[in-house]
C-alpha cells in the first residue's frame, strides 16, 4: 500500500499546492478528502462557488421582490427577484461590519435593512443608505459598498443555480447530458409546473457531504442498505418498489448513466412495463385505495398516468455538487462542516392535475425519508467513523472497472453500465478534482 | 381472491378509509386542539394522565406491538413537519401513518434489519401540563399536554420537546386512540436520524 502525506500533517504543504491527484487516483480516493478539514474548507471555496451549484427553485419565489435565504457552500445567501422578476443572489452579509442582513427563512422584501446599524440594501445588493451619512467623508461612495453578489445567477426550467466562477459554461452546457434527464423529470407535470411549496425533509447526518454524493448515483447498496424497507414492503405479499435492487441487479434492464461534468443518473424505469405500472409497485399509502378508486372512476381515460406521477419518477439523477432528484423530490446537500452535513428533501407537487393528486403525492414523498434514507445515513456515520482508521487509507470505488462487456459509450460521450458499477464515483471525482486543482473546463 | 384479501374493513392491510372526510376531520381536531378548555374534573384527568403514562412506557419499553393495540382502525400517528401541523394535503410530514403505515411502522421496526435502529434508540419521556376536553355531542376524549423525550443511540444523546395532542375514542372497556399528533418544537429544522417513536 502506497502512504501519502497526511494533508493535516505538520510537513504538509498549503492547501493550493495539494497534489489532488494523489489523493484521487482511477479506482480509489483518500479518507482524508472525508475527514480533513483543510480538504472542506477548500471545497467550500472551489467547488461551492467555482461551478454551478444549486441554490433555489423558482416556485420557492413566487412573486415580484420574493426571497429565500439558504447557502453557497458555507457562505449564507439570499436568492431574489427583483420587481420585474428578475432573479439575483447577495451575499447574506452587510457591507459595513459583515452582519446578515436578512433572518428570515422566505418572504418579500424590496430591500433588507441591517438589524446591527441600520444599512439599507435593495433586494438586488445596492447600499440605499446609511444611518446619519454625515458621519461618513465626503469621498464615501454608496456604489462600493453594497452587498456582495453572486456573479452569475441562471434559471434552468425554473432550477436556479449560482456560480462566482467566471470561466465556467453557460448553464445548460454545464448540465449537458443531464439536461434531458431532468427534462424527463419536470415534463412529468402536464406544464412541466413543478412546485417546491410543502415544508422539507432537512435531514441531518455526522458525516462528510461526499457520502450523500457517493450514494446518490449507488446502484450497489439497495439491496443490502435498504433491508428494512424491502422487507416491511414484504409484509403482505410482494416487496413492491426497489424489490427489483434484489439478487443480481447488473442482469437486469436497469442501467447507470455517467454523463460527464461529474452528473449521472441511475434509471429504474426500465423495471416498469407500459403505464400504470409504476403506480401498481408503489409500496402502499395512506389512503391509496380510495384514490386509485377516485381516479379510475373520474378520468377513465387518463387514470394511469395520473397515478404514475402521483407516485417518484424512477430516476436517480446526480448533478454535480448538490443537486439530487430522487422520486418526486429535489434534494439538496448542505455541507455544514468536514463531519456533518444537512440533506434538505423538498418534496415537489405539480400543476396541470387534480389536487388529490398531489395529496397522495406527498404521501408517497413521505415513505423514503421515513424508512428507506435513515438507513443510509446511519451507514454514512459508520462510513465516518470507520474513516478514523488512519492506517487504511482509500476508499474503493472500483467496481466496473475492466470488466467485461459492461460499458458502452454512446456518441454524447456517455457511458452506460451495469447499475452496480461505481462509475458514479469515478466521474464525479473528475469533476472534483478538475475544480479543486483550479483547472478551467 | 380469498377471504382474508376481501376483508377490505381491516384497515391494517387496506386504506379505503383515508378520504376527503378523514382529512376534514383532522381539521376539526387540531381546531379543538388549539382552542381553550375549561380545567377537567380530578378524575378524568387522572384517567387521561395515566393513559399517556402507559403508553409513554410501552414505547419507551419497546412494547411496540403493545403500543401498537392502542391505537383504534381508523388511527393516525403524525409527526408533522409544519409547526403545528400545517396542511398534510399539501404538506409532507415526517410521520403520517394510518393503521396499515403504523402497523408498517412497527414491522419495521421489528426486522432487526434497519440500520438506523442498530443499535436501537433507548428512549424516555417526561409528560406535563396534561389538559383534557371530554366533547359532548362526539363523546371523543381530547388530551393535550407537553413531552419531553431523551433518546440515547450510538454514543449520542439526544433530547426533543413538544406537545402532543391525543384524541381517543370511548370503547366498552376503555379508549383507543384516534389521534395521536406529536408537534416537535423544531419540526421543521434540521434532526438527525427520527426514526424514534413520539
Ligand atoms: S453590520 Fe450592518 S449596519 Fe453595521
Ligand atoms: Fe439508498
Amino acid at each position: 500500500m502506497v502512504v501519502s502525506p497526511e494533508i493535516s500533517s505538520p510537513t504538509a504543504t498549503a492547501a493550493s499546492d495539494i497534489p489532488w491527484r494523489d489523493y484521487v487516483r482511477g479506482d480509489r480516493v483518500h479518507r482524508t478528502l472525508y475527514t480533513d478539514e483543510r480538504v472542506f474548507n477548500e471545497e467550500m471555496v472551489k467547488v461551492f462557488g467555482h461551478t454551478w451549484v444549486y441554490l433555489a427553485h423558482e416556485s420557492q419565489l413566487p412573486e415580484p421582490n420574493s426571497f429565500v435565504s439558504t447557502k453557497l457552500g458555507l457562505r449564507p445567501i439570499i436568492v431574489t427577484r427583483d420587481r420585474q422578476g428578475g432573479l439575483h443572489a447577495v451575499f447574506n452579509r452587510c457591507a459595513h461590519r459583515a452582519a446578515t442582513v436578512c433572518r428570515e427563512e422566505s418572504g418579500v422584501a424590496k430591500s433588507f435593512q441591517c438589524p446591527y446599524h441600520g444599512w439599507t440594501f435593495k433586494n438586488t445588493g445596492e447600499l440605499v443608505g446609511a444611518p446619519w451619512p454625515q458621519g461618513y467623508g465626503p469621498d464615501f461612495d454608496k456604489s462600493e459598498f453594497g452587498l456582495g453578489k453572486v456573479t452569475r445567477v441562471e434559471s434552468y426550467r425554473g432550477f436556479i443555480f449560482g456560480t462566482l466562477g467566471e470561466s465556467a459554461p453557460a448553464l445548460a452546457d454545464y448540465l449537458g447530458e443531464a439536461r434531458p434527464w431532468l427534462d424527463y423529470w419536470i415534463d412529468r407535470a402536464p406544464e412541466g409546473e413543478v412546485i417546491v411549496r410543502s415544508a422539507a425533509h432537512r435531514m441531518g447526518y455526522r458525516g462528510n457531504w461526499k457520502l450523500a454524493f457517493d450514494n446518490a448515483g449507488d446502484g450497489y447498496h439497495p439491496s443490502f442498505s435498504h433491508r428494512s424497507l424491502l422487507e416491511m414492503a414484504s409484509r403482505m405479499g410482494d416487496s413492491k418498489d426497489m424489490s427489483y435492487f434484489g439478487k443480481t441487479p447488473d442482469d437486469g434492464p436497469m442501467k447507470v448513466y455517467s454523463l460527464g461534468n461529474g452528473h449521472s443518473v441511475i434509471d429504474q424505469r426500465p423495471n416498469f412495463e407500459g403505464p400504470g405500472s409504476i403506480w401498481a409497485n408503489q409500496r402502499p399509502q395512506p389512503g391509496r385505495e380510495k384514490f386509485e378508486e377516485l381516479i379510475r372512476a373520474r378520468y377513465p381515460e387518463d387514470a394511469d398516468r395520473l397515478l404514475d406521477v402521483s407516485a417518484g419518477a424512477q430516476i436517480n439523477l446526480s448533478i454535480f455538487p448538490n443537486l439530487l432528484i430522487i422520486g418526486n423530490q429535489i434534494q439538496v446537500i448542505e455541507p455544514l462542516s468536514v463531519d456533518r452535513t444537512q440533506l434538505t428533501w423538498n418534496a415537489t407537487t405539480i400543476g396541470g392535475v387534480p389536487e388529490e393528486v398531489n395529496t397522495m403525492r406527498m404521501r408517497t414523498q413521505e415513505d423514503f425519508p421515513a424508512f428507506g434514507e435513515p438507513d443510509d445515513q446511519a451507514n454514512f456515520e459508520e462510513v465516518q467513523r470507520g474513516l478514523a482508521v488512519t492506517e487504511e487509507e482509500w476508499v474503493l470505488m472500483n467496481r466496473g472497472l475492466n470488466v467485461d462487456g459492461w460499458q458502452t459509450i454512446d456518441e454524447n460521450g456517455v457511458i452506460v453500465t451495469a447499475v452496480t458499477d461505481e462509475i458514479h464515483m469515478r466521474g464525479y471525482y473528475e469533476e472534483w478534482l478538475r475544480l479543486m486543482n483550479g483547472e478551467t473546463q | 381472491m380469498s377471504q382474508k384479501v376481501q376483508d377490505y374493513s381491516d384497515t391494517s392491510s387496506w386504506s379505503y378509509h383515508v378520504d376527503e372526510s378523514f382529512y376534514a376531520d383532522l381539521d376539526r381536531f387540531g381546531e379543538v386542539l388549539r382552542a381553550d378548555w375549561p380545567a377537567a374534573g380530578v378524575q378524568t384527568a387522572r384517567e387521561a394522565e395515566a393513559f399517556l403514562a402507559r403508553e409513554a412506557r410501552l414505547i419507551d419499553e419497546g412494547r411496540f406491538n403493545d403500543w401498537l393495540e392502542l391505537f383504534g382502525p381508523d388511527c393516525l400517528y403524525w409527526v408533522p413537519i409544519t409547526p403545528g401541523g400545517g396542511d398534510p394535503r399539501r404538506e409532507v410530514s415526517h410521520a403520517f401513518d394510518d393503521c396499515r403505515r403504523l402497523t408498517d411502522r412497527v414491522y419495521w421496526l421489528r426486522t432487526g434489519l434497519a440500520f438506523s435502529q442498530i443499535p436501537q434508540s433507548r428512549t424516555r419521556r417526561v409528560i406535563g401540563n396534561v389538559e383534557v376536553l371530554d366533547e359532548p355531542g362526539s363523546g371523543l376524549r381530547f388530551i393535550r399536554s407537553n413531552f419531553i423525550v431523551n433518546e440515547f443511540r450510538a454514543g449520542v444523546a439526544k433530547t426533543y420537546t413538544g406537545w402532543y395532542g391525543h384524541v381517543l375514542a370511548p370503547q366498552e372497556d376503555g379508549w383507543q386512540i384516534r389521534l395521536k399528533q406529536a408537534n416537535l418544537l423544531d419540526s421543521e429544522q434540521i434532526h438527525e436520524n427520527l426514526t424514534l417513536v413520539f
